[in-house]
């Protein structure tokens, strides 16, 4: 994953549901539309966590990857 | 045209520590996923948002066998004294080891974020209560402006 191509970066690591989705959506508010965001987390939800945020907000998830037990997301924000 | 939000609507009716949480996270993750919502407290929900209370929420160990402890006893034993400041120690230890927030950060984090909080009328008179007992934001109403809310809701919760 290219964390070079993001505009922000966030470091969710230890933080438990609901914060990584809660965090990452603040982060995305933050952001302009085309903008990507490079997220870093360990909470085991936030594998379909983050997704099902994303999904229902309109936001792409460019790539996903799992290194042992943290979850990275790279995730442009479309609206 | 904008699509129209989806919406979710709470009923929250319990005031221990433990159930403090559902209705909240709830609220804050719906809220991250561009929902509307509204949670509304009745009974011992209410002490959820009340000033005085909101921050020393208890859990009892008395009546709940599912409540961990460090060595096994029996439940009938939850009723000594300091029992349940035991138990809500306990429970807070374990909120912490997961790093999660505590009911009044949460609870400003639902607020600032747009979440309708309403606490019930009769409840306050009830317990001698008004508006100025409650966090600030919270509203006031009965069950009419709650079911006038929820009757449109995709989401209906009662915790």
């Amino acid at each position: 994953m290219d964390k070079a191509k993001a505009n922000m970066s966030i470091d969710l690591k230890g933080m438990s549901c609901p914060m990584p989705v809660l965090k990452t959506k603040k982060a995305l508010d933050s952001l302009t539309a085309g903008q990507v965001l490079f997220v870093e987390a360990t909470d085991k939800g936030s594998k379909a966590d983050i997704p099902a945020m994303l999904n229902r907000t309109g936001n792409e998830l460019l790539e996903s990857e799992e290194n042992g037990n943290v979850f990275t997301f790279l995730i442009k924000k479309v609206k | 045209m904008e699509e129209k939000k989806k919406r979710m609507a709470i009923i929250a009716s319990k005031g221990t520590l433990d159930m403090a949480y559902p209705p909240l996270i709830l609220a804050s993750t719906a809220i991250a996923m561009d929902c509307e919502v509204g949670i509304f407290f009745t009974l011992y929900g209410v002490d959820i948002v009340t000033k005085k209370k909101y921050g020393s929420l208890k859990v009892a160990p008395i009546a709940n066998p599912a409540m961990p402890s460090p060595v096994p006893f029996p439940n009938i034993l939850g009723v000594l004294p300091g029992m349940t400041p035991m138990a809500t120690m306990m429970m807070k230890g374990m909120i912490k080891k997961i790093n999660w927030p505590s009911i009044p950060e949460l609870l400003h984090v639902c607020l600032e974020s747009g979440v309708k909080m309403t606490a019930c009328t009769p409840t306050l008179e009830m317990t001698g209560m008004s508006k100025a007992d409650l966090v600030e934001g919270v509203e006031v109403a009965g069950a009419a402006e709650f079911l006038d809310f929820a009757l449109d809701a995709n989401v209906n919760l009662f915790v």
